[in-house]
């Protein structure tokens, strides 16, 4: 179980969703959705497949735009941001995507130097390379710097993912499954990272998850997200201590199954 | 016209504004339309990815080369070898260069160029950005404030359209190499005579006309296959089915702009 983090500023929301809805053709995800993230929060959404939480982090860095409600982060409105406003957010806010999203063309340097040769102009080339074997080293794969992401292991293409983000030197994260399709040695590893990236980069983040191992790993806070609304929240115990059979059986597949 | 109501599953209701069906046919419209407009307008907007249109002409021109010379030389061996009995009967295979050339300059080789861009370039284009769309490589690109169009499409769309009328020309050379070993062989016509009687057959208004038509085949293969990728639906389905209709939208339609291409240039002959 892990320790909250101490340093979490309760004063200071980096990301506040209020009455947020969104609705795919006829089905509707997510039915009035509010939200607080503090400044050095990790917080966990669990939530069944399907229930709309990659949407949630989806509409959080303007990827969908919500059919209603409210989404400000860094004390921004996403959806009524210009164009160049957004990429400026954007900036600020890491993605680390289910499957990693790795550009598959290019090399894990590539992948790494991408971000930086659009975002940080000023650096050069002997800069570059400092960062770059930095951001490695943190996630404990600079050796896999001239490979392709088509011969990292799925663990390290995590690991590779996370650190494209963290290149950017991200004030907010959002994690969609990290732990997903990973053993359960890799997923010890994949927690221990996100905790770590939580504890060196002062980061605030959303993790996407419905592995309570993963959860009670990382989590500060915890929501879940149950018929389009957080039905449940706070800490691991008190999301968990009730009667509500469909929390129940969550807890029961994760842990005694 | 009214709003339908249609309720949701979950009791919450749409509105459309015809049915889902017709709402979506205008939707899809609007889609490629706004695609066109954003690309006309990113193209001309920085940054300016130079080195990926330089890769992606790479791709498309120098990968080509080997299948577009292969495909040119037959062309112009068959298409001789094929006249040949028609223009005996008149007694006139002396005119063989004439026809080969004009046949070759003003559609064979623009055609076949642009079929086999839309086969090799086009599916690949269009299964290239779909399997970045399902894998997130997309999103992954804009959630990190870069514009995954002007990337992906921008260039792609850039590379086909100045590639093609290189490739064309290219194939237009070849073709008539492959006719000249024909007629060389069956008419023992020397080169001189061959390319002399190739340039006198062709106008300044054929060249002219078979490189704006390229370019148009061009932008339209780089641009069916980046829209097709660029918007194919999750899973791997999506990405066959991206790929597919790629290549068949592009033919179809570079068959529709040759024969609109054609009523244009005959107005300008009959000038």
């Amino acid at each position: 179980m892990k320790k909250i983090n101490p340093n979490i500023n309760r004063e200071n929301k980096v990301i506040e969703i209020r009455g947020l809805r969104k609705a795919f053709d006829d089905f509707e995800v997510l039915k009035g959705v509010d939200l607080d993230l503090y400044q050095g929060e990790n917080l966990v959404v669990l939530g069944r497949s399907g229930t709309g939480k990659s949407v949630l982090i989806k509409i959080i860095s303007g990827l969908l735009s919500p059919d209603e409600g409210m989404v400000r982060v860094l004390g921004k409105e996403v959806d009524k941001l210009k164009p160049k406003e957004l990429d400026l957010l954007r900036l600020k806010v890491g993605f680390s995507f289910q499957n990693s999203a790795l550009y598959d063309s290019m090399t894990v340097y590539e992948n790494l130097e991408f971000p930086l040769i659009r975002h940080a102009k000023e650096m050069g080339r002997a800069e570059r390379d400092k960062v770059i074997h930095f951001v490695l080293e943190a996630v404990g794969l600079l050796q896999t710097i001239n490979q392709m992401p088509s011969e990292l292991s799925g663990g390290q293409r995590k690991r590779i993912g996370i650190a494209r983000t963290l290149i950017l030197k991200p004030k907010i994260m959002l994690y969609d499954e990290p732990t997903a399709g990973l053993d359960p040695i890799t997923s010890i590893e994949i927690n221990a990272l996100i905790n770590d990236v939580q504890a060196r980069f002062n980061t605030s983040a959303i993790i996407i998850t419905h592995d309570l191992t993963c959860a009670r790993s990382v989590g500060d806070r915890m929501v879940m997200l149950l018929d389009g609304q957080f039905q449940r929240q706070g800490s691991f115990e008190e999301v968990f201590n009730t009667d509500d059979e469909r929390v129940k059986m969550f807890y029961d597949y994760n842990f005694v199954n | 016209m009214g709003l339908k109501d249609n309720k949701a599953d979950t009791g919450r209701k749409r509105k459309y504004l015809v049915s889902r069906r017709i709402d979506r046919i205008f939707l899809e419209l609007y889609k490629v339309y706004a695609f066109h407009v954003r690309f006309f307008k990113e193209v001309f907007v920085p940054p300016y990815e130079f080195k990926e249109v330089i890769r992606q002409c790479y791709e498309v021109g120098v990968r080509s080369l080997p299948l577009i010379s292969l495909t040119g030389f037959i062309i112009g061996i068959v298409f001789t070898n094929q006249s040949r009995p028609s223009l005996a009967e008149f007694g006139a295979t002396s005119w063989l260069p004439s026809l080969v050339s004009i046949a070759i300059v003003r559609a064979l080789a623009p055609l076949v160029t642009a079929i086999i861009a839309a086969g090799r370039v086009g599916s690949n284009i269009g299964a290239e950005l779909g399997s970045m769309r399902v894998t997130e490589q997309i999103d992954a690109m804009e959630v990190s404030a870069t514009n995954p169009f002007n990337f992906l499409v921008v260039t792609r769309v850039l590379a086909t359209t100045f590639m093609v009328p290189v490739l064309a020309m290219y194939t237009i050379f070849v073709a008539l190499m492959g006719a000249y070993l024909n007629v060389s062989q069956n008419e023992l016509t020397s080169f001189t005579t061959y390319i002399t009687q190739v340039f006198d057959a062709i106008t300044f208004l054929d060249i002219f006309s078979s490189i704006i038509k390229t370019f148009i085949f061009g932008f339209t293969i780089g641009m069916v296959g980046s829209y097709k990728g660029y918007n194919s639906s999750k899973g791997t389905e999506g990405v066959g089915k991206a790929a597919n209709s790629s290549v068949v939208t592009a033919m179809f339609l570079v068959f529709i702009e040759e024969l609109l291409a054609l009523q244009v240039i005959n107005l300008f002959r009959a000038m």
